[in-house]
């Protein structure tokens, strides 16, 4: 988000219009009204997602790039055009660059045990950050222990960005990994990938961005990032849990072992030898969620057709409304204030466990999320157990920012 | 209609507010930490028996409203309590909070009924009943730290 960015109102974004394409938002929630604001947890899904969903299941479901029949032919068919759907969406310069994973979690262990365990020895070097999602650190601590490598971490502000010029101090020569997340879903910081990568290249390492809160949020252009390995997962950006995408360069991955050996990753099986598929299919092996990946594909229709910079720049307004809002709010503190931030406002409360005030606010029919949000180390930056997190989609609302205002109020007046 | 204002009673929120026999017992005959690693929840109890009676207990850590008053009515409950009346007081609110089907007799359970609002939020039911858990692992003389999960 640049300054160049003129927020939207609901006046100029049909967000009303938008509302009545996902049945939930429509449902009570202990007699109130849904209000839906825990969407970095997971996103509803419109009916266009969920209509072909059961289209597939009635109309076409059988297994792919298998039988010679029409059904067979019909569930491939959708499978690979939703491939071709996703290559455009993020601007990959091949099909062959998106591999259909369960979710950014399988994605980035895909990266860490393929790529980075044939690749890695004693004494190489991963760079991540401080304000990883602990899907982010995992798998590279296991790596670590597998090969000898050693973690780096990147520390954060007060205002939850990184620290470019420590993370500059951090690459050297036995740099061979950074991975850090393009959006923070316990803060909202919109990190710097692109400057994050040429930096990283420059020192002859690999990006591997994880994604999974940016792809609702903000147009993905991997010919722009020039990141190497880039994760996301359906379900957060409107489409079915499940169902995920690792975005690989293609000399990668095509240099890259296997992750899962199986069905439809082999070309030939004897019990001499093995030959691997091409790709993408070397890393899908077992027959995938067909349907999660159609459903993704409808998903990425909807973004398409709401269009990517309107959702960003509505956003961006909505976010800034609720930022001014909790601001107002005496005993209000934001965890998180990054000059660039997206789709998250994670705060605590004076007197209040932010585990009473999610309860207090289902009372009224809002879903936040509170605890630590998988990042237990931005909890301990930050000396504190657990944060209260409203998070947004471009299905959001002022109204319902003011009701959280509201609820907040409410929990004061039990506490005061 | 349940209000939410029968979750977080009066007593709650004071006892939330000033939790009493929240500190430690020095000397203290047995310690015992209890966590709950979903919400990172922490607390420790301290003991004194006097044979099978709870001569002093006490508790000090971090939490929620309904963890931090549920430890201070616990203590508050049983503290000159039998080890067998505690265990017996373990079981009726474990109960009243976990088996809608049972009959409990509010009036005989005192001051700890007010928890009994907790059983509406199932996801708060380990918040009420981590500092019961801990204390029950602390008089089977068990010394390894208490997790919900």
């Amino acid at each position: 988000m640049t300054a160049a960015v003129q927020p939207l109102d609901d006046s100029e974004f049909p967000i009303h219009r938008y509302r009545t394409d996902f049945p939930l938002l429509g449902r009570r929630v202990r007699d109130k009204p849904l209000i839906y604001l825990d969407n970095a947890a997971t996103s509803q899904k419109p009916r266009q997602v969920i209509d072909v969903l059961d289209e597939y299941y009635r109309g076409y479901n059988s297994n792919i790039h298998r039988g010679v029949h029409t059904l067979s032919e019909l569930a491939t068919e959708a499978y690979e055009a939703a491939r071709k759907k996703i290559q455009t969406f993020i601007n990959a310069a091949s099909h062959q660059e998106i591999i259909f994973v369960r979710g950014t979690t399988e994605g980035i262990n895909l990266v860490a045990q393929s790529y980075g365990r044939s690749r890695l020895g004693a004494g190489d070097e991963i760079i991540i950050s401080e304000m990883e999602h602990h899907s982010n650190i995992v798998p590279w601590q296991l790596l670590c222990e597998q090969t000898g490598a050693l973690l780096k971490v990147i520390p954060i502000n007060d205002a939850g960005e990184l620290d470019m010029d420590e993370y500059k101090n951090l690459l050297g020569e036995h740099t061979r990994i950074v991975a850090v997340g393009h959006i923070s879903n316990a803060l909202g910081t919109v990190n710097p990938v692109a400057e994050i990568t040429a930096l990283a290249h420059a020192a002859g390492a690999v990006t591997v961005i994880d994604g999974a809160q940016a792809a609702p949020h903000t147009r993905l252009d991997m010919a722009a990032l020039d990141c190497d390995f880039y994760a996301f997962s359906g379900h957060k950006l409107f489409g079915p849990t499940g169902i995920g995408v690792l975005y690989g360069k293609q000399a990668l991955l095509d240099a890259m072992p296997p992750y899962h050996g199986g069905g439809d990753m082999i070309k030939m099986v004897t019990f001499e030898k093995t030959l691997y598929n091409d790709l993408p299919y070397k890393f899908e092996a077992g027959t995938p969620y067909i349907a999660g990946v159609i459903g993704l594909g409808a998903a990425v229709d909807y973004v398409n057709d709401v269009d990517m910079d309107s959702i960003r720049d509505y956003e961006h307004g909505l976010l800034q409304y609720a930022t001014d809002a909790a601001a107002s709010v005496p005993g209000l503190k934001l965890i998180g204030t990054a000059a660039e931030k997206a789709g998250i406002l994670s705060f605590i409360m004076d007197g209040i466990h932010p585990h009473d005030l999610g309860t207090i606010l289902d009372h009224d029919g809002i879903a936040i999320r509170t605890g630590h949000h998988c990042a237990m180390p931005v909890m301990e930056r930050y000396g504190i157990p657990a944060t209260a997190r409203a998070s947004f989609a471009f299905y959001n609302t002022r109204e319902e920012v003011d009701k959280l205002v509201t609820g907040i109020d409410k929990a004061k007046n039990i506490f005061k | 209609m349940f209000d939410i204002k029968d979750l977080y009673q009066e007593v709650i929120v004071d006892h939330n507010r000033s939790p009493r026999n929240f500190g430690k017992l020095d000397p203290a005959g047995r310690t015992l930490e209890g966590f709950n690693p979903l919400c990172g929840d922490r607390l420790t109890l301290y003991l004194n028996l006097d044979d099978d009676h709870i001569s002093d207990i006490s508790f000090d850590g971090h939490g929620c409203a309904i963890s931090i008053a549920s430890a201070s009515l616990m203590t508050e409950g049983i503290k000159g309590k039998s080890v067998q009346d505690a265990g017996t007081i373990f079981t009726d609110f474990h109960e009243l909070l976990t088996d809608s089907a049972r009959v409990i007799d509010l009036a005989g359970m005192g001051k700890l009924a007010v928890l009994a609002g907790v059983r509406e939020y199932p996801s708060r039911v380990k918040c009420a009943t981590l500092c019961w858990h801990t204390l029950r692992a602390l008089l089977a003389g068990d010394h390894a730290p208490v997790s919900t999960e």
